[in-house]
């Protein structure tokens, strides 16, 4: 097997993974980085983020504001250290990245614009038209390719992180082109390979979205944190799940249900506000948690529109007007018009709920530092405790900068810290043990599991038991058949024989990540009696500060459910109280 | 590194005919049309050639292109030429875009300037020549 | 939902046990609101799981899931079933080797992406403690439409050029280039001439213009191109005849 040794590996190279690599060749550039990827760097999820990245910049707005806005937006489980931190860092990002060519929309005058997303108090979302993370993305890809010191392997899968001494000191992966098996030595690892939500059937996120690296610490003794916290975007397509992004209710768009009537007032986010003058932290801009409840009451109470693809609410954007459209939302007309036949310029556009970030993650501290030392993590893989309950739109795309960034300088502190090197010998078994993982699996025949069974009955698990509302007994019915699911996981056996783009062992492995991280979601979510931000139980309807002001640890094993675990929640500044999204009208 | 990709050939001399892709065909004709261009500019050189010989020279090169074959190659010229023209008309606002403030000016109009122009000179060279 | 039943046609290819390409043919429900990738969809998860191409964000923003469908370049999450006849043929994108499959082998269109220096290089240094370059919304006009490249690669499979010389740097890189050309925070157009004005750069295109044609998200770079050469012959007059003129 091709030893391939390096200073630093970061597993994904998407938002996260691409400022950390360009953090690492500004500060030395004689480190030797190796960016590994399972697709190219622009293919990754951020391209798809559409709204904007929140950071303090206007002269009316403050960090304090940032600060009570995330912590109240997350239902006060955000580590307050950290979110004080982020909300310093992340202006100065954002900057960065202006200065680094992102065409960021602007003011007449030439400065930065910004506008007004949901649960913030003031505008201070900057975007790039309504494809901000696309702009990001390829804005860094782009400057990467300035830093020779960057080593790229595009389309290597991570099957394992090898650990010896107690530390990571590497990693395997496939070279999917040639489907053989790589071993890199490096001193430090930082994992940011995005979120898991492909683990529900109704999504936002891509097919790569499958929580490979969630999974990947996890096996490695890394704890994943508050997975029970699933984020619900209220603004879907209902047939593709595609994202109408919440710059459409920022611009001023409307939700309105079968009768015509702005129900949000009905839950706690009236008075209702002026059509075309949206008011910050009211009404359509109350926050995704919030939105998504009410559209769950809504259909409860039949005040939905039926449609061909099911229960919708309308979203109504014509009196925005065909020019501001164009200018603000051209990527929201466009995908409505062609995958929904829609035009938002002249209909109500049918929307729903869907699927759309993991607030929880693999556990990090204010470094972007896992519990493992030589293993650190930033972006949506991770959960560094910023988002807490419900994260609040915009405030993911500077989180890929900020502990992008910081995994960075984390890493590099850590090798500098004076490590012995760690016994080759160890890591090549471990190695090779990864590779004869890899190859029985591929070689297995008689297999009984069919990978797109499974992974369909997972699906229709997630979205039946582990959704905007939970019951105790549907969770526990959910934990029982993913523990099931992961058992005849082993059944499986992969048809397509060629070791060329093997994408059967592909879906196999992504499969294999998911159910891990199920498991952990239904885990944590059975566990924590209480209503909080996005995990909303039916049975236990009030939040519980007596009993879970405490993010969830889950750790691995192979067999059994994971244990479960709990840590106190950092609060600095703000004690729990009550999220106000009434306009200031209690 | 992959152990065989697949090089589909493309000819080098056919290419063009490819019968999924009329875009191409549509490329040749609009640069093949330039040729009759060159044949008409190469029929004025002779004709002041023609000229300097004589009246009775330039008197028989108007003759020949009162022949059947000579009006047909005119006219078979005239089509060539306009459609070289046009089609080069047409992606003008491509190559020369122009701002004005946060919009740029739409590309019928660019197209169109060309056009009014063409007629104009047209015209002008129709006076002088009665 | 009404259904209707259609051939796919994919060119399979694995060069494991093939010594060239074949096409293998699948019968596929689809439902009318599909798109080309739904119809690849059914077939890996209910036909046959052996077949390899990529795909992700379903939303034509990735830029993965570039494909020759009926011979025309066509990201396959942006084609709808509805718009094609019973019989809809898939071929990997055109001008590239296959891998396997309908996955290409594409580095030699990073590698050019890459020497086409597509990042900002101020004009001018500037702390980050300074704040923002300024830029208006017309200066923003004036390259953004070249910044919405997906990188796609739907324009090499369409260029005749890329097809007959591959060394073209071609169309998406090139119009890349001139998306920082034309930013008025950037200073870099010297360096990037020297890649692009050049017999491999711009001069080879010969303005087809079935890369503006096939761009999915409109970005035009067969205008990208044409720009770059008006302005470097700009350049070629005034070093030749006005050598006293300041670029």
């Amino acid at each position: 097997m091709e030893v391939i040794n390096t200073d630093v590996a970061i597993v994904g190279a998407g938002g996260a993974g691409l400022r950390a690599a360009i953090a690492l060749a500004e500060a030395d550039p004689k480190l030797r980085i190796a960016l590994i990827s399972k697709v190219y760097p622009m293919r990754s999820h951020t391209c798809a983020a559409e709204g904007g990245a929140a950071g303090v910049i206007k002269p009316d707005d403050s960090m304090d504001l940032h600060f009570s806005d995330t912590v109240g937006g997350g239902d006060w489980l955000c580590d307050q250290d950290v979110v004080e931190y982020f909300i310093h860092e992340a202006p100065k990002e954002l900057l960065q990245l202006e200065h680094w060519g992102c065409p960021w929309s602007r003011e007449p005058d030439g400065s930065i614009a910004v506008r007004p997303f949901g649960g913030m108090k003031i505008k201070r979302t900057w975007f790039a038209a309504d494809k901000s993370g696309f702009h990001i993305l390829h804005t860094l890809f782009q400057t990467s390719l300035k830093y020779p010191s960057i080593q790229r392997f595009d389309e290597y899968y991570t099957t394992d992180l090898l650990v010896d001494d107690g530390r990571c000191q590497g990693l395997t992966a496939i070279e999917i082109r040639s489907g053989q098996m790589k071993h890199f030595q490096a001193k430090a690892v930082i994992i940011a390979a995005g979120g898991a939500s492909r683990m529900f059937p109704f999504t936002t996120n891509g097919a790569i979205k499958t929580g490979d690296g969630m999974a990947l610490a996890y096996r490695a003794g890394a704890p994943l944190k508050d997975m029970e916290f699933v984020q619900y975007h209220p603004t879907g397509l209902p047939n593709t799940g595609i994202l109408l992004t919440e710059g459409c209710r920022g611009e001023g768009g409307i939700l309105i249900n079968k009768n015509g009537r702005r129900y949000l007032q009905d839950y706690g986010m009236g008075p209702e506000t002026p059509v075309g003058q949206p008011v910050l932290k009211t009404m359509e801009l109350g926050p995704r948690d919030r939105l998504s409840q009410a559209f769950w009451h809504e259909q409860k109470k039949g005040n939905t529109v039926s449609t061909q693809w099911g229960e919708c609410v309308l979203l109504d954007m014509r009196h925005l007007g065909e020019k501001k459209i164009n200018e603000r939302l051209p990527f929201v007309r466009d995908l409505a018009s062609s995958y929904l036949g829609v035009d938002p310029v002249k209909e109500p556009v049918p929307i729903r709920p869907v699927v759309h970030y993991m607030m929880g993650g693999i556990h990090t501290d204010i470094n972007a530092a896992t519990p493992l030392p030589g293993l650190f993590a930033a972006g949506e893989c991770a959960c560094v405790s910023i988002n807490g309950a419900n994260r609040l739109g915009s405030n993911s795309l500077t989180e890929l900068l900020v502990f992008g960034r910081k995994a960075a300088l984390s890493a590099i502190a850590y090798i500098q810290s004076g490590l012995s090197a760690g016994s080759s010998a160890a890591l090549a078994t471990q190695a090779k043990a990864s590779e004869s993982r890899i190859s029985a699996l591929c070689e297995k025949k008689g297999g009984t599991e069919s990978i797109a069974g499974l992974r369909k009955q997972m699906m229709d698990t997630m979205e039946e038991n582990v959704g905007i509302y939970r019951l105790g007994d549907e969770l526990a019915a959910a934990c029982k058949k993913i523990s099931e699911l992961r058992r005849r996981y082993a059944g499986i056996e992969i048809h397509d024989k060629s070791r060329v783009y093997n994408t059967d062992l592909l879906q196999a492995l992504e499969l294999g990540s998911m159910l891990d991280c199920a498991e952990a979601v239904t885990v944590g979510a059975l566990a924590r009696t209480e209503s909080r931000g996005a995990h909303q139980r039916l049975d236990f309807t009030e939040r519980d500060d007596q009993g879970f002001l405490k993010h969830s640890l889950t750790y691995y094993h192979p067999k059994e459910p994971p244990r479960l675990d709990y840590l106190d929640v950092v609060i600095t500044k703000s004690q729990p109280g009550v999220r106000d999204y009434s306009g200031g009208k209690k | 590194m992959s152990n065989k990709p697949y090089v589909r050939e493309v000819s080098k001399t056919t290419w063009f005919l490819n019968p999924q892709q009329p875009r191409y065909k549509r490329y040749m004709a609009r640069e093949v049309t330039c040729i009759f261009i060159g044949a008409y500019t190469f029929l004025l050189i002779v004709a002041l050639k023609r000229l300097a010989e004589g009246p009775d020279a330039f008197q028989g090169f108007l003759n020949a292109l009162h022949s059947p074959l000579g009006v047909l190659f005119n006219l078979a010229a005239l089509v060539a030429a306009v459609y070289h023209s046009t089609s080069w008309f047409n992606v003008t606002p491509q190559a020369m875009p122009i701002q004005r403030g946060e919009e740029f000016v739409p590309g019928n109009i660019i197209v169109g300037a060309h056009y009014a122009v063409w007629a104009v000179v047209s015209l002008i060279i129709l006076i002088l020549g009665i | 939902m009404s259904e209707r039943q259609i051939q796919l046609e994919v060119l399979r290819y694995d060069p494991e046990t093939d010594s060239e390409p074949r096409f293998q043919s699948y019968a596929v429900p689809c439902k009318n609101e599909w798109v080309v990738l739904d119809a690849l969809n059914y077939v890996k998860e209910n036909l046959d799981t052996t077949l390899s191409y990529r795909w992700s964000c379903h939303m034509a923003v990735c830029g993965s899931c570039g494909m020759m469908i009926n011979g025309e370049p066509k990201l396959s999450c942006k084609a709808f079933i509805r718009e094609y006849s019973d019989k809809i043929r898939v071929e990997p994108l055109a001008n590239f080797p296959i891998e396997r499959d309908l996955v290409t082998v594409v580095e030699d269109f990073i590698a050019k992406l890459t020497r086409v220096k597509p990042y900002l290089i101020p004009k001018e240094d500037k702390p980050i403690s300074a704040g923002e370059f300024k830029q208006t919304p017309a200066e923003l006009m004036k390259y953004k439409q070249y910044t919405l490249c997906i990188n796609c690669m739907l324009c090499y499979a369409a260029c005749p050029e890329y097809a007959l010389v591959p060394d073209f740097i071609g169309p998406a890189a090139i119009a890349l280039a001139h998306r920082y050309n034309q930013d008025s925070r950037d200073g870099g157009r010297d360096q990037r001439q020297e890649v692009i004005a050049t017999d491999e750069g711009v001069w080879e295109c010969s303005f087809v213009g079935a890369c503006s044609e096939v761009c999915p998200k409109h970005v035009d770079p067969a205008g990208a191109l044409q720009q770059v050469k008006v302005a470097s012959t700009i350049d070629w007059y005034k070093e030749h005849l006005m050598p006293w003129v300041k670029k």
